[in-house]
């Protein structure tokens, strides 16, 4: 049975609340309920999923909280939107739904959430501690917030986002609590050799594999000595959040909270333990292209999750100042853009054939010309959903990959372990 | 025969079963605008969802898939009711508070240890999360 405080029941019960209020709350207390709870838990912070236009019922969900008086509790940042703020008319929506997909993201922004439009908010400054319990959505930011930061959050989808942010509250259940936060199944890579430990691509192709055979499971992972940058571990998240619904992998010795292997296991044996050989591997490197053409591409989709400004720095020095003959979409946020003008990156790389997409993606978004090509992607998140999203066939390689690619007009993939 | 799942949300629905053969994660996988499965190299690309008793054995992926279903029960082609293998979050469930406090069509949505309905059954939910084959 569900206990509300004496705090959650005067807010229900109360005339001073606004009508949006309460109505966050009673969503926030039925999803408790429905989800075993016995209580709700106080948050820090939101991310918000459900300010992407998918349709016209969230519009009118979102206004109708707005116009009610709801507003945020906690500071609240907003995942990507439908639409470029800057250059509105990037993406290919007709009048009205562009118009559509504003008042969604109006309407977040007139309930107090930060307008951060990004999947990445942990690069802008959204860094929750360990141990702080959070309600984010947006899968690839939920494991982020888990597996990175240590912060603790379940999958908060759509609408149950922002009525966690209006009432401050989550249900507390799953990744909130300490014993839900435990391993159940070990993956061991130690055996597969260093030399592909260190690739770029083994990121996104682990985290394919993790979320295959996790699928919603807390999973530890063994193995990995050295992770040297955080666009890596960004990379496995985001890979292992869109093959399953991983919102937590503790990568021992690593993670913040696997600092060795019986207590991410709570001292007790893994439920499972798997091996994970070369040919799961290249097999899931290989999953990740739906072609097998070696032709021409259309374009080079990156920034799935947002570009960072150091993959962006190394974008510039891997490219060596050569022209691209294809469109590279690079997807990242205002804030990053705004820093990567600072420092003479945005233009240097828009002479290139860089087209920056800000505030949104080419996947969440018509933004891509036509409904069908071949995209060349070192994200396997958009290789996950290009095809069923945009009608593109997506090529998945390592950056340098995609940047010769570009550079030539065709696939141009130096396969290395993968071959 | 009948079964007793755990009732996520509570209602009434009589329909034919679809069982998702491989798991989908509904934004990116079924299309809001005509409710079919357009996940690439998914088994069942092209079948529509619609007035189905849909059998999720296995809910994966995206966070926005609450936002694809709350589009399917505005437009009125949303599944007759939904059986999840699992309940660990509530992102498809959430979509259904939503619309009840809209005041649009909702529908039942029960959770069950691997459910085993198959795809052309005829079943029966009823409001106390029982389902019945008819």
């Amino acid at each position: 049975m569900l206990e509300l405080t004496r705090e959650e029941k005067a807010i229900l019960n109360s005339e001073l609340a606004t009508t949006g209020d309460k109505t966050a709350l009673s969503i926030v207390v039925k999803a408790a309920e429905m989800l075993g709870a016995k209580r709700l838990v106080k948050i820090t912070s939101s991310h918000i999923d459900g300010c992407l236009y998918h349709g016209d019922s969230g519009v009118l969900f979102c206004e109708n909280l707005a116009k009610n008086g709801a507003k945020a509790k906690v500071p609240t940042t907003t995942n990507v939107g439908a639409l470029n703020f800057i250059k509105t008319n990037q993406a290919k929506l007709s009048s009205e739904k562009l118009q559509m997909a504003q008042r969604l993201m109006d309407a977040h922004i007139n309930m107090g959430c930060t307008p951060s439009w990004t999947c990445a908010p942990y690069q802008i400054g959204a860094r929750p501690k360990k141990g702080e319990q959070v309600a984010w959505g947006e899968s690839n930011a939920v494991a982020f917030a888990n597996t990175v930061l240590g912060a603790r959050t379940n999958r908060y989808g759509d609408f149950l986002d922002i009525a966690c942010a209006v009432s401050g509250r989550a249900p507390y259940y799953g990744l909130h609590c300490d014993k839900n936060r435990n391993a159940e199944i070990l993956l061991d890579v130690t055996d597969l050799p260093e030399n592909v430990k260190g690739e770029d691509t083994f990121f996104p192709v682990l985290g394919s594999v993790i979320g295959r055979l996790a699928g919603d499971r807390v999973c530890a992972v063994s193995g990995i000595n050295k992770i040297t940058s955080e666009d890596q571990l960004k990379a496995l998240c985001a890979a292992a959040a869109s093959t399953g619904a991983v919102g937590l992998v503790h990568i021992i010795g690593i993670t913040p909270e696997a600092t060795n292997l019986p207590h991410v296991f709570g001292n007790e044996r893994p439920k499972e333990i798997l091996s994970i050989d070369m040919d799961m591997m290249k097999g899931a490197f290989h999953k990740l292209s739906q072609t097998k053409q070696a032709g021409k591409i259309d374009c080079v989709a990156l920034g799935s999750p947002h570009f960072s400004i150091s993959e962006c720095k190394k974008l510039l020095e891997v490219s060596e100042e050569k022209d691209f003959k294809v469109p590279v979409y690079v997807c990242t946020n205002r804030h990053t853009a705004q820093e990567l003008k600072a420092q003479n990156i945005y233009s240097k790389l828009e002479r290139l054939g860089v087209v920056f997409i800000i505030d949104t993606c080419v996947v969440v978004t018509p933004i891509l010309p036509g409904s069908s090509g071949i995209m060349m992607t070192n994200s396997a998140k958009f290789a996950h959903y290009s095809a069923g999203n945009t009608g593109y066939r997506p090529i998945f390689g390592s950056l340098a990959d995609c940047i010769k690619s570009a550079q030539n007009g065709y696939a141009t993939l130096n396969y290395g372990p993968w071959k | 025969m009948s079964w007793c799942g755990q009732v996520l949300y509570s209602g009434t629905a009589k329909g034919t079963v679809l069982r998702l053969e491989a798991p989908i994660s509904f934004w990116g996988g079924i299309s809001p605008d005509n409710a079919e499965v357009v996940l690439e190299n998914h088994p069942q690309r092209g079948v529509k969802i619609t007035d189905k008793i849909l059998i999720v054995p296995n809910p994966i992926g995206s966070s926005s898939s609450a936002a694809i279903l709350l589009e399917l029960l505005y437009a009125k082609i949303a599944p007759k009711g939904l059986i999840l293998g699992t309940n660990k979050d509530a992102i498809l469930p959430i979509s259904v508070l939503v619309a009840e406090q809209m005041r649009w069509n909702t529908i039942p949505i029960i959770a069950m240890e691997n459910p085993t309905f198959k795809s052309g059954e005829e079943l029966e939910i009823k409001a106390d999360g029982t389902i019945h084959s008819i």
